[in-house]
């Protein structure tokens, strides 16, 4: 209160001053009163009774209408002020908000890490970026020991908080599955049971796993309803979708999924996404695929991890560094 | 308690009844212009809640004096449905006010002493407190 007594005294000269002279540095005063006030959460009602009593000490013979008309002021402001302190607890809310989330997105971070393995035989670059600080997208891999490796690459529909707690429970799911087990097929089976019994039904995931067999080179694949991913044939430099039916998860407990093969040679790269990457957008229009592809090929040349890295880097430009969905890129490619 | 000083509440008119009622004890107590602002804006309040949800209340005054301060107490009472989530209306931005910045969190701020007890099906009763400084 004694702080407010003190601008009384402070205010009553800016406002003579000000009256005398009508001059801009009296004014540039008032600004800075104005700041000060709002650091000591000073609501307007305050302000105007201040400028009521500053005028009756400038001007005892001051006119009754004219007092009347200020205390009417000073009542229609008291709603501002009301609103000016739920303003200000509310920021103060949502700062509370902003730190626990980042609490939040560094312990999903610990949670879903998964450690890029190092394979003689197979180069692998894998990146996930959040378009929030919460990740929806979802990367792991797992080997059997046995030369064996499953790479599970998955995205939920929508964003944010919702998104990354349903990601844990996928990723909890996944380590509890014996690690000889890994067929891809059996693996979205029972993923896919997971989450329909445990998920709302209006949030649904996709998913793609993969297990590369570093002995016999192949790969093996089932998608549940996931963003096609591409395969690079070496020998004839080219890129074909790899786009298998397969109904997203938590839709039907029937559901089973069908697993595909391939053989991998020399030089082939296998390319997995999620929609982040093919949504891509440059202005209000949706990147082509051939522009993926060919920024893909682009980077090639370079070791896998470099190489999503680089096209990570050209579509974070494309888009004024401004990601609209978590973008998930992993590269395999066969060495020897 | 005792009140003596009482209004009922049954139309938007008997809102203003009561603001005036309670800004001429404020003003008889001592209050400034700011805080008798302040108690009619909280009145107001709590009358348009008797209005708009309970249908009919009543909001009484008395005025405090004890040893080393003096205030005014505001009782706003009515037997409508009650509240059912009071931490929710009790909340920063929950109010049907649409985020005015009133509401009951409003009038908390606008007094000293708030306590509320609500009952569903049976009613609510508001309790505040003003101290002059």
């Amino acid at each position: 209160m004694s702080t407010l007594k003190l601008d009384l005294e402070n205010y009553k000269e800016l406002l003579q001053e000000y009256i005398k002279t009508q001059d801009e540095q009296a004014l540039y005063q008032a600004e800075q009163f104005s700041k000060q006030s709002m650091q000591q959460n000073i609501s307007p009602e305050e302000i105007i009774n201040v400028h009521i009593q500053s005028l009756q000490e400038l001007y005892p013979e001051m006119p009754d209408y004219i007092q009347a008309s200020m205390n009417f002021l000073l009542e229609t402001m008291i709603s501002y002020g009301l609103a000016y302190q739920e303003h200000q607890s509310l920021r103060e809310k949502q700062l509370e908000l902003k730190s626990e989330i980042s609490v939040a997105a560094n312990m999903q971070k610990t949670l879903l890490s998964t450690v890029k393995p190092d394979l003689e035989e197979v180069d692998i670059g894998a990146l996930s970026v959040p378009a929030k600080q919460m990740n929806g997208d979802y990367h792991h891999f797992v080997q059997d020991g046995k030369g064996s490796l499953g790479i599970a690459v998955a995205d939920v529909i929508g964003k944010g908080v919702p998104a990354a707690l349903c990601m844990s429970m996928i990723k909890y799911s996944m380590d509890s599955y014996p690690e000889m087990r890994m067929d891809p097929s059996v693996i979205l089976g029972s993923l896919n049971r997971v989450v329909e019994r445990n998920v709302d039904a209006s949030m649904f995931i996709t998913m793609f796993y993969g297990l590369y067999n570093s002995n016999t080179h192949t790969f093996s694949y089932s998608s549940a309803g996931h963003e096609p991913g591409f395969y690079y044939y070496s020998d004839r430099d080219e890129f074909e979708e790899i786009d298998v039916p397969g109904l997203v998860l938590g839709v039907s407990s029937e559901t089973s999924y069908t697993q595909y093969q391939k053989k991998v040679e020399k030089g082939d790269m296998i390319i997995l996404l999620t929609d982040g990457v093919t949504e891509c957008r440059q202005g209000d229009r949706f990147i082509e695929q051939e522009e993926i592809l060919h920024v893909i090929k682009q980077y090639s040349h370079l070791p896998a991890q470099e190489t999503v890295e680089n096209v990570y880097k050209h579509f974070e430009r494309l888009q004024d560094f401004h990601l609209r969905d978590d973008f998930t890129l992993i590269i395999l490619k066969r060495n020897v | 308690m005792d009140f003596q000083s009482c209004v009922n509440i049954k139309k938007e008119w008997d809102i203003v009844g009561a603001r005036q009622l309670g800004r001429d004890i404020a003003r008889k107590i001592g209050f400034g212009t700011v805080d008798q602002a302040r108690i009619a804006t909280a009145i107001s309040e709590l009358a348009r809640n008797i209005y708009l949800y309970a249908g009919t209340g009543k909001v009484c005054f008395e005025a405090l004096e004890d040893m080393n301060q003096k205030g005014i107490r505001i009782l706003a009472i009515d037997s409508g449905p009650g509240i059912k989530e009071l931490s929710q209306v009790m909340e920063d931005g929950f109010s049907t006010s649409g985020g005015l910045g009133a509401g009951l969190p409003g009038v908390k701020r606008l007094m000293d002493d708030f306590d509320i007890t609500s009952e569903e099906g049976k009613g609510t009763e508001i309790t505040v407190i003003k101290w002059l400084r």
